[in-house]
C-alpha cells in the first residue's frame, strides 16, 4: 500500500538523531510493548506480514506521531482484536470479560532463548526453477497494490540486476493477508543509483533491494 | 503529546473505531493496560515477558556481530564460509533465529563501503546485532539512506572520497545483512578477543567506516 511508511528517497525528515551510549530500550514501557509483541505471536494467530501490514496500515499522520513501539502496541491491539483473542470492550477496561476462560500463555519463560534462537525461517522448497539468473537485467512491476507490499515506490519501474537468488521464499503480499504463504524465488536485485534517483547521483552508487519474482519482469 | 496534537491526529490520522483507539493515551499507561489484561486472561506468561527483556537487554546484542568479524579477520577460511553461506557460517558460533534466520555477510574493501536500511520498517539482524538503535528506525535514516548515503554518513562523522563506492542494502525482505569492516591497520598482536571489542555496531550496520586500533 502507498502509505507513510514506505518512505525510502523522501525528503524533509531532518537529521540522524544519533544517541551517544543509547540503552537497549529507553523505557520500561518499551521493553514492555517489545516483550509482549513477541510473546503474543507464539499464539500464531498472525505472521510477520500481517504484523508489518497492521502496523503499515495505521493512517499517516497517527504513524507520524506514534514513536516506534507505539507503532508495534497499536498494531498489537487491533490484531489481536481482529484474531479474536480479546474484544475491544476489555482493551477498553483493561478488564478480562466476566467469566471468560483463562487462557494457558504458549510461551514460558523457559522456552523463550530456545524459541528465539529457532526463529521462523521465511525459506521454502519450490519446484520450480527460478526464472532469472545472476547478472540478468530485469525491471520492476509499476503496480500499486492496496495490500502489503515489500516493492518500495522508489524501486518501481526501474531496471536492475540480479545479483543473489535466495531460493523460494512465503510471499508477504498473499502470507500478510491470511491467503497462503504462496511462496516464490527471492532475488537481491541492485539498481544503480542514476537509475533511482537520476544523472546527478552518484556513478559509483547503487542500492540493492530483495524482491519477489512476481515483482519483476525482463528489461 | 499536547491536547492539541492529540485532537488533531484523531480528527484526521486514522480510523477512530480502530481498536488501539481505545487505549489510553499515555504510553506507559496503554502499556500498563493491555499487559494487565493479556496476564489476567492468561495470553501471556509474566515470566516470559522478563525473559525476554533480559535476553536482548543482556545477551543478544552487538558483541555475538563483533565475534564474528573477527573471526573474519583472523581465519580466512571461516570469512570465504561467512561470505558464501553467512547463516551457516554465523550459527557455527552460536547466533542464529528470530530475525536472522537467512543472513548475509558484506565485506567492505578500500574501493567499497556497505550500508545497511530497512526502508520500509525496522529490518535489521536481532542475531548478531540485537534489538536496532533509535536512528537506525527513524523517519530520517529510512528515508534517506537509499537517496543520500554520503549526506547520513557525513552525520556519523564518516567522509567517503567519490573514488569509494557505496552499496545500500535495503532490507526488503527476510535476508538480514551484516557489513564485515575492514579490520584496523596496528592490529596483528592482537587476539581474536580483542579483536572482537574493536568492532562497533555501527561499522556493522555500515554507519561507521573506520575502526580503531585502541590504545
Amino acid at each position: 500500500m502507498n502509505n507513510i511508511h514506505d518512505m525510502g528517497g523522501m525528503h524533509g525528515f531532518g537529521s540522524i538523531p544519533i544517541e551517544e551510549d543509547e540503552p537497549v530500550f529507553h523505557s520500561d514501557w518499551e521493553a514492555k510493548a517489545m516483550a509482549l509483541t513477541v510473546a503474543m505471536g507464539a499464539w500464531g494467530k498472525w505472521n510477520i506480514d500481517a504484523s508489518r501490514f497492521q502496523r503499515e496500515s495505521l493512517g499517516p499522520l497517527e504513524y507520524l506521531q506514534f514513536t516506534y513501539y507505539e507503532r508495534w502496541l497499536a498494531g498489537l491491539a487491533d490484531l489481536m482484536v481482529a484474531q479474536g483473542l480479546v474484544t475491544v470492550e476489555e482493551i477498553e477496561q483493561a478488564k478480562a470479560t466476566p467469566g471468560s476462560e483463562k487462557q494457558t500463555p504458549p510461551l514460558k519463560a523457559a522456552d523463550v532463548l530456545p524459541a528465539m534462537m529457532r526463529g521462523g525461517p521465511s525459506a521454502r522448497p519450490l519446484d520450480a526453477a527460478p526464472r532469472f539468473a545472476a547478472g540478468d537485467r530485469v525491471r520492476t512491476s509499476r503496480e500499486s497494490p492496496e495490500g502489503h507490499t515489500r516493492l518500495p515506490r522508489y524501486a518501481r519501474g526501474r531496471v536492475g540486476t540480479i545479483e543473489l537468488l535466495h531460493g523460494g521464499h512465503v510471499f508477504p503480499d498473499s502470507n500478510a493477508k491470511f491467503e497462503g504463504e504462496a511462496p516464490q524465488h527471492l532475488y537481491t536485485v541492485r539498481f544503480t543509483a542514476q537509475e533511482l534517483w537520476g544523472p546527478s547521483a552518484s556513478p559509483r552508487d547503487s542500492v540493492t533491494l530483495d524482491l519477489w519474482e512476481s515483482y519483476l519482469v525482463d528489461a | 503529546m499536547d491536547d492539541h496534537q492529540e485532537e488533531h491526529g484523531h480528527s484526521h490520522g486514522h480510523d477512530e473505531d480502530a481498536p488501539h483507539s481505545h487505549l489510553p493515551s499515555e504510553p506507559s499507561l496503554r502499556v500498563k493496560a493491555l499487559e494487565s489484561l493479556l496476564v489476567e486472561k492468561g495470553l501471556v506468561d509474566p515470566a516470559a515477558l522478563d525473559t525476554l527483556i533480559d535476553t536482548y537487554e543482556t545477551k543478544i546484542g552487538p558483541k555475538n556481530g563483533a565475534k564474528v568479524v573477527a573471526r573474519s579477520w583472523i581465519d580466512p577460511e571461516y570469512r570465504r564460509w561467512l561470505l558464501k553461506d553467512a547463516t551457516a557460517a554465523i550459527a557455527s558460533l552460536g547466533f542464529t533465529g528470530r530475525q536472522g534466520e537467512h543472513m548475509v555477510a558484506v565485506e567492505n574493501t578500500p574501493d567499497v563501503h556497505n550500508m545497511v536500511v530497512c526502508t520500509l520498517c525496522s529490518c535489521y539482524p536481532w542475531p548478531t546485532l540485537g534489538i536496532p538503535p533509535v536512528w537506525y528506525k527513524s523517519e530520517a535514516y529510512r528515508s534517506r539512506a537509499v537517496i543520500d548515503p554520503r549526506g547520513v554518513l557525513a552525520e556519523f562523522g564518516v567522509k567517503l572520497s567519490e573514488e569509494v563506492a557505496v552499496k545500500v542494502w535495503d532490507s526488503t525482505a527476510e535476508i538480514r545483512y551484516l557489513v564485515i569492516p575492514q579490520r584496523p591497520a596496528g592490529t596483528d598482536g592482537l587476539t581474536e578477543e580483542m579483536l572482537a571489542d574493536l568492532v562497533t555496531r555501527n561499522s556493522m550496520i555500515g554507519t561507521e567506516r573506520d575502526l580503531s586500533a585502541g590504545l
